[in-house]
C-alpha cells in the first residue's frame, strides 16, 4: 500500500445529502486503498454550472472561495467525487492558470494579495485513481468480484468537455474499464456514453431530459449491460429517477439500476458504506439482485 | 573619390502617399558622395530604366542605389539595368522604402524619416560594396524524378521522351501511385487503370528510362545541375533480371497479410505481386511478413516453386549513386486516418471506410470484384452515407485547406454506386459543393438530378454502431432540422494530405514545406513548379491536393522546367556566397557543423598545410550562417561583408 | 421575413454584443451545421444552435432576443468539442441568455416540475445559476 497519499477532499453539496451513498463509500474505498482524504474544514458551494459569460466574473466567485481555502490549508491537490464540481473548480481555476483571464480582476475584487495563484491542482475521483493507484491494487483488494455483471460506464459531459479539463478522450472516454475490469465485470463500451443526459433542464423541461435518458439507457441496454455506472449526482438522478416518466412514453424499457462507480468498488472489495439514505430504492434493489449473482447463474435473467 | 547615385521610386502612391518623396530626394543628394539624386513615379518601367542607365553613364555612376521595393521583386530588373549601362550589377543595391516603410507607416513625417535612415543605411553598406562575377557550373543531364503515380510516371516520359535519361525512384514494388488504385475517373467516368497502365509500360520500355522501384532516395548533395543523389534499394529478395511474374511463388505462400492496395479491404501472400498490372511486373516478398528473417531460413515454399530460381533470401539493400542535374518531386499524396476523427467512431467500425476504400470496392480488380459489400458481412448495403469534408476544412483536426478532390469523387462515388444499387439510397452530407472544374459542375448536377440523390447541407456530428447499422447524426442546415441516418455503410471523404515520409525527404533535400506537409513551391503565383531551390520542381499532390488533370498538367509542366534547365550546358551561379581567409580561420571546424548544405569541409591551407575552412562555391547557398557563427571572423559573405554590414548599421543608428 | 442590409442596417450591436459576452468569434462560423447534427436538445430547440449564429451574423436582434433555443441548451460542449473553427458555441448561447436576461424578457414559460422537491440540489442550484434566477 503506498505510503503518505493525502490529497484535500471538497464534497459539495449534493454528496452531503442525496449522494451520500456515494461519499460514503468513496472514502471507504479510498480508506483501503490508502489514500488519506482531508475534508477541507470550510467549505461551500462550488457554483455548480461553470458561468460562460465572458464579462460577468461574479458566478465565478463561489468556486474562487474554495479554492482559496485549500490552498490557505495547505492542499495542493483537492479532489471532487462530483463531476460537476470538478469541473467547475477545475475551469474555475484555470482562469488562474491561463493567459488573458480574469485573475486579477478576481483577486481586486477580492481585495486578495498576493491574490489566490492558480497552484492547486483539481482531481476528479478517477483522475486521481488513474495516476496513483495501479488497477491491481484495486483487484487485489476485490473479495467478490462482479463476475458476469455487465457494467456500462456513462461519462455524460463534465468530465470530458471543454477539452481544457478532459479527463479522459472526449469522444472516446475509457477511463473507467480498468478499475471496472479489475472489480471483474464486464465493460459494455455503448455510443451514448459521452452524450448529454439534459443536466440541469431536469427542473423545467422533463420531457425533454427524459427523451434523453430513454436514449441513453436504452442505448446502454441494447449493448448488452445490466446497469450503468456513473459519477455525476445529476447524471444519476436523470438517469434514474426519471426512469418513470419515461416509461410514460416508452412502456417496455426495462428498468435499469444506475449505480456510482465506487458503490460498485465498495461492494467488490466487501466494504460497508450503505448509509441507509438511498434516494431511489428501488434501483438500488435492483442493482444488489445484479451485484448478488450464483456461481451457476450469471443472474442475467433476475431483471428481464 | 567614389560617385554615388540614388533613385527614389514613387511606386505610384504605394511609396508616395506615406513617404514625402521631394523632401527625401532633397536631403539625399546632401549625403556624401552622392552626386544625383533623382525620384520617378515607376522606376521598374522601361523608361525609369533607360533613365537610370542614362544617368549612369551620363553621370559616371560607380555605384547606385533604388530606392523602392524589395529586391525580391525588381533586384533581378535593377541588376540587369546595371548591366547595360556597363556597371557591374552587384555595385547597384536596392533600399527597400516600401515593404519595410511606406507599407508599414501611417504618418507621412514617420515614413518619411525611415525611408531617409534606410536610405542612409543602404548607401552606407552600398560604399563598401565591391563589383563581383558569377561563375559558371556543368550541368548534368539527366533528371531524378522521385515518386512513381501519375505525376512521376508524366514527367518520366516528357523528359524522357525528349531524349534525356530519367532516374525514376519508387517506393514501393510498382508504379501506379494511387491512380492505380481508381475505379473510374471524373468527370468522364474513364477507366483509370486502363488509361495510366499504357503510360506505366511505356516507361518500363523507354530505354532513356532507369526504373529504381522498391527504392528510396536516402540522400542528395550538389545544386543545380549537377546533384549527386544516393538511392536505397530494397531487397526484394526476387531476382528481378530472373523474376518472369508467372505467379508460382504465391500459391503456397503460407502467410496472408492485409493488402496495402486495396487499402486494407483485400488479402495477399507475403510474396507478392501488388496489382495485375504492376510494372515491373516483378514479385516481391514481403520480409516483414515472411517467416524467415535475417538469421533463419523457416520456409522455402516459394524458392521450390519457382523455376526461373528468381527467389533469393540472402538478398540484401544496396545503394546507388546517381549524378543528375535536375530532380522532380512527385511524391503525392495519402488520406488522413479515420482514426483521427474520434466522433466518427475512429478506425471502430469496420462498415465506415474512406474514400479510397470506396475506390477499392468499385474496381472490376478489387478485393469485391467491383460489387459493393460492407467489409464486416459482404452484404450489398442498401442505404450509404456519404460524409464530405471529413477532416477537410477543420482546423480543430489539423486540416484548414479544402482537399479539394472530394466534392467530385463523392459525386462520382453516388453515381456509381447508384448504377450497381439502383434500389439502393444514397445520402450525401455536405458543406459546399466545389466543382470549378471542367466539366465538373455539370457533372455534379447532373448526379444529383438523374440519379435523384438527396444532398444534406450540414456536417455530421457523430457516426456509431446500432446493431448491425451505423447511425449517422447530421444535419440539414437548409430546412433546419436534425438528421438522422440508420445506414448500412459509411463513406468518408477523408482529408488529403502529404504522404508520409515527404517531411523527411524536404530534410533530405533541404526543401521547404508549407504548414501542412505539402512542398513549398517558390512562388505562389509565378513560379509554382519550383521549389525554393534551384533545379528541384514539384509535380502533382505532393505540393497540394489535385485531381489528376491538374496533376498530369503540373508534371508536364515540371518536366519542361527540367528540360529547359537540361537545354544549358553551363549555369551561372550567384557569386554572393561565403569565402574563408585562410590567414585567419584557426581550424576549429565550427563553420562545418553550422553549414546545412555541406558545402564547408576542413581542407589542408595551400600555405601553411595546417586544416583549414574550405568553402565548396558550387553547394554553399550564401545562407551567412558561417559567416555569423565563425569565432574569429575568418568568413565573409560576399556581397554582404562585415565591412558592409556596420556601415549600414552606423548610418542608421 | 425580407432581411434589410445596406445603409439602414443598423451597427451590428447584437452580433458585437454576443461577440463580447462570449469572446467567441462569430464570424469564424461557415455555417457546417455539426454544432447542430449533434446537439443533444435540439429536437426541443425552435432555432438550431448554427441558425442561432446564423441569426446573430445578420444581427437580427428581433430573432435573437426571442429565440427559445437557448433556454434548452444543456452547456453539455458537445458543439464546442466538435466545432471545426473552435468556436465554443455553449458560450454563445450563454451570450444569447444573458442579452435576453438583460432585455428582461421572461426567462421560460414552463413552470419548474412538478416534484421539486425530489429534486437533488445539484438539479436545482445549477438550474437556479444558469437561469440567474
Amino acid at each position: 500500500m503506498p505510503e503518505g497519499l493525502r490529497v484535500g477532499y471538497f464534497p459539495g453539496c449534493t454528496l452531503k445529502t442525496d449522494a451520500r451513498d456515494f461519499e460514503s463509500s468513496a472514502l471507504a474505498v479510498a480508506r483501503v486503498l490508502g489514500i488519506e482524504v482531508a475534508e477541507l474544514s470550510r467549505w461551500n458551494c462550488c457554483g455548480t454550472v461553470y458561468s460562460l459569460d465572458a464579462v460577468n466574473l461574479m458566478p465565478r466567485l463561489a468556486s474562487v472561495h474554495n479554492l482559496i481555502r485549500a490552498e490557505e490549508e495547505g492542499f495542493s491537490e483537492i479532489m471532487t467525487l462530483c463531476s460537476m464540481c470538478y469541473n467547475t473548480l477545475k475551469q474555475t481555476n484555470n482562469l488562474f492558470t491561463s493567459k488573458n483571464n480574469g485573475r486579477a480582476a478576481i483577486n481586486d475584487f477580492l481585495c486578495l494579495k498576493p491574490g489566490y495563484s492558480g497552484r492547486v491542482k483539481i482531481y476528479h475521483f478517477l483522475e486521481f485513481l488513474r495516476e496513483k493507484i495501479r488497477p491491481e491494487q484495486v483487484k487485489s483488494l476485490v473479495v467478490s468480484p462482479l463476475a458476469g455483471v455487465a457494467v456500462a460506464p456513462y461519462y455524460g459531459c463534465l468530465l470530458l468537455r471543454p477539452k481544457e479539463i478532459a479527463i479522459d478522450d472526449p469522444e472516446k472516454p475509457e477511463i473507467l474499464t480498468p478499475i471496472l475490469s479489475a472489480l471483474g465485470a464486464k465493460v459494455i463500451d455503448f455510443p451514448f456514453n459521452n452524450e448529454c443526459c439534459g443536466a440541469y433542464q431536469t427542473a423545467v423541461h422533463q420531457e425533454a431530459v427524459a427523451r434523453r435518458a430513454y436514449r441513453i439507457i436504452s442505448s446502454a441496454q441494447s449493448e448488452g449491460a445490466d446497469m450503468i455506472a456513473v459519477s455525476c449526482p445529476l447524471c444519476h438522478y436523470n438517469l434514474s429517477a426519471l426512469q418513470g416518466l419515461v416509461r410514460s412514453t416508452h412502456p417496455g424499457l426495462k428498468a435499469m439500476p444506475i449505480v456510482y462507480f465506487t458503490e460498485l468498488m465498495a461492494r467488490a472489495m466487501g466494504l460497508d458504506y450503505r448509509t441507509e439514505i438511498g434516494v431511489i430504492p428501488q434501483d438500488v434493489a435492483a442493482a444488489e439482485a445484479r451485484l448478488r449473482p450464483s456461481p451457476n447463474d450469471p443472474g442475467r435473467e433476475a431483471l428481464k | 573619390m567614389t560617385r554615388l547615385g540614388v533613385f527614389i521610386c514613387h511606386c505610384g502612391k504605394n511609396i508616395a502617399r506615406t513617404v514625402n518623396i521631394e523632401a527625401l530626394r532633397e536631403k539625399a543628394a546632401t549625403l556624401p558622395h552622392v552626386v544625383l539624386a533623382k525620384d520617378y513615379l515607376y522606376l521598374c518601367s522601361k523608361p525609369g530604366q533607360t533613365m537610370i542607365a542614362d544617368d549612369i553613364r551620363e553621370h559616371r555612376l560607380d555605384k547606385v542605389l533604388i530606392a523602392a521595393c524589395s529586391p525580391r521583386l525588381h533586384g533581378k530588373t535593377f541588376a540587369q539595368t546595371a548591366q547595360r549601362a556597363g556597371l557591374n550589377p552587384y555595385l547597384l543595391d536596392m533600399a527597400n522604402i516600401r515593404e519595410h516603410c511606406s507599407w508599414v507607416h501611417i504618418d507621412g513625417a514617420e515614413g518619411t524619416e525611415k525611408a531617409f535612415s534606410i536610405i542612409k543605411g543602404g548607401l552606407g553598406r552600398l560604399l563598401y560594396a565591391e563589383p563581383l562575377e558569377p561563375f559558371q557550373s556543368p550541368v548534368t543531364k539527366r533528371v531524378l524524378v522521385i515518386g512513381g503515380g501519375v505525376a512521376g510516371i508524366q514527367a518520366t516520359l516528357d523528359i524522357a521522351n525528349s531524349g534525356y535519361e530519367v532516374y525514376l525512384v519508387e517506393k514501393s514494388p510498382s508504379l501506379g501511385g494511387h491512380m492505380a488504385q481508381l475505379g473510374e475517373t471524373f468527370p468522364t467516368l474513364d477507366c483509370s487503370s486502363c488509361i495510366l497502365t499504357p503510360k506505366m509500360v511505356e516507361v518500363s520500355q523507354n530505354e532513356h528510362v532507369h526504373l529504381l522501384s522498391y527504392s528510396e532516395v536516402t540522400r542528395i548533395e550538389g545544386n543545380i545541375g549537377q546533384f549527386q543523389v544516393t538511392v536505397r534499394l530494397r531487397p526484394r529478395y526476387v531476382d528481378e533480371t530472373l523474376c518472369t511474374g508467372c505467379g508460382d511463388c504465391v500459391p503456397t505462400c503460407p502467410v496472408v497479410v492485409s493488402n496495402e492496395f486495396d487499402q486494407g479491404l483485400g488479402a495477399r501472400k507475403a510474396v507478392y505481386l501488388p496489382f495485375p498490372q504492376a510494372v515491373p511486373a516483378v514479385y516481391t516478398i514481403d520480409w516483414d511478413a515472411c517467416l524467415n528473417t535475417d538469421k533463419l531460413i523457416i520456409c522455402e515454399n516459394c524458392y521450390k516453386d519457382c523455376e526461373a530460381k528468381a527467389i533469393n533470401f540472402l538478398m540484401e539493400p544496396q545503394e546507388k549513386m546517381v549524378e543528375v542535374g535536375a530532380v522532380v518531386l512527385a511524391t503525392g499524396y495519402e488520406l488522413m486516418p479515420v482514426a483521427r476523427i474520434g466522433e466518427y467512431g475512429g478506425d471502430e467500425y469496420e462498415d465506415v471506410i474512406d474514400g479510397l476504400q470506396f475506390e477499392r470496392m468499385l474496381s472490376a480488380s478489387g478485393p469485391t470484384g467491383g460489387v459493393v459489400r460492407r467489409p464486416s458481412d459482404g452484404r450489398i448495403p442498401q442505404n450509404v452515407v456519404f460524409v464530405q469534408c471529413a477532416g477537410s476544412r477543420d482546423p480543430e483536426h489539423g486540416i484548414p485547406y479544402c482537399s479539394k478532390v472530394c466534392c467530385m469523387y463523392t459525386a462520382k462515388h453516388a453515381l456509381l454506386y447508384k448504377h450497381a444499387v439502383p434500389d439502393g439510397q444514397v445520402y450525401v452530407f455536405y458543406i459546399d459543393i466545389r466543382a470549378a472544374g471542367k466539366g465538373h459542375e455539370e457533372f455534379v448536377q447532373k448526379v444529383m438530378s438523374e440519379e435523384r440523390i438527396l444532398y444534406l447541407r450540414g456536417k455530421v456530428s457523430k457516426i456509431f454502431k446500432s446493431g448491425a447499422k451505423l447511425v449517422v447524426w447530421g444535419a440539414d442546415t437548409l430546412s433546419g432540422r436534425q438528421v438522422e441516418i440508420e445506414a448500412d455503410l459509411v463513406v468518408l471523404a477523408m482529408a488529403v494530405i502529404p504522404s508520409s515520409g515527404s517531411q523527411k525527404l524536404a530534410r533530405t533535400l533541404h526543401i521547404a514545406s508549407d504548414l501542412s506537409g505539402f512542398f513549398s513551391e517558390a512562388h505562389p503565383k509565378l513560379r509554382p513548379l519550383e521549389s525554393n531551390t534551384d533545379g528541384i520542381f514539384l509535380a502533382g499532390a505532393a505540393q497540394f491536393a489535385k485531381d489528376i488533370t491538374d496533376t498530369v498538367s503540373q508534371a508536364t509542366g515540371a518536366a519542361g522546367k527540367a528540360l529547359s534547365l537540361l537545354a544549358n550546358d553551363f549555369i551561372k551561379l550567384e557569386p554572393t556566397i561565403s569565402e574563408v581567409e585562410e590567414g585567419i580561420c584557426r581550424g576549429c571546424g565550427l563553420c562545418v557543423s553550422i553549414c546545412p548544405f555541406g558545402a564547408v569541409k576542413m581542407l589542408p591551407s595551400t600555405r601553411t598545410g595546417a586544416m583549414v575552412a574550405g568553402i565548396n562555391p558550387i553547394l554553399c547557398k550564401g545562407c551567412g550562417l558561417c559567416t555569423a557563427g565563425c569565432l574569429s571572423g575568418a568568413v565573409t559573405l560576399k556581397g554582404s561583408s562585415f565591412k558592409q554590414i556596420f556601415a549600414q548599421l552606423e548610418e542608421m543608428v | 421575413m425580407k432581411i434589410i442590409l445596406g445603409n439602414s442596417h443598423p451597427q451590428s450591436l447584437f452580433a458585437q454584443r454576443i461577440e463580447a459576452l462570449s469572446r467567441q468569434k462569430l464570424f469564424a462560423c461557415y455555417q457546417c451545421g455539426k454544432c447542430s447534427s449533434g446537439c443533444p436538445m435540439a429536437e426541443s430547440m425552435d432555432l438550431l444552435p448554427n441558425r442561432v449564429i446564423r441569426e446573430a451574423q445578420l444581427n437580427n436582434g428581433p430573432v435573437i432576443m426571442s429565440c427559445r433555443a437557448v433556454w434548452f441548451c444543456s452547456s453539455c460542449f458537445a458543439c464546442a468539442v466538435r466545432c471545426p473553427k473552435g468556436i465554443d458555441i455553449a458560450r454563445i448561447m450563454e451570450a444569447v441568455r444573458t442579452l435576453q436576461m438583460l432585455d428582461g424578457k421572461p426567462i421560460t414559460e414552463q413552470p419548474f416540475c412538478e416534484d421539486t422537491g425530489t429534486l437533488p440540489q445539484i438539479a436545482l442550484i445549477s438550474h437556479f445559476r444558469k437561469f440567474n434566477m
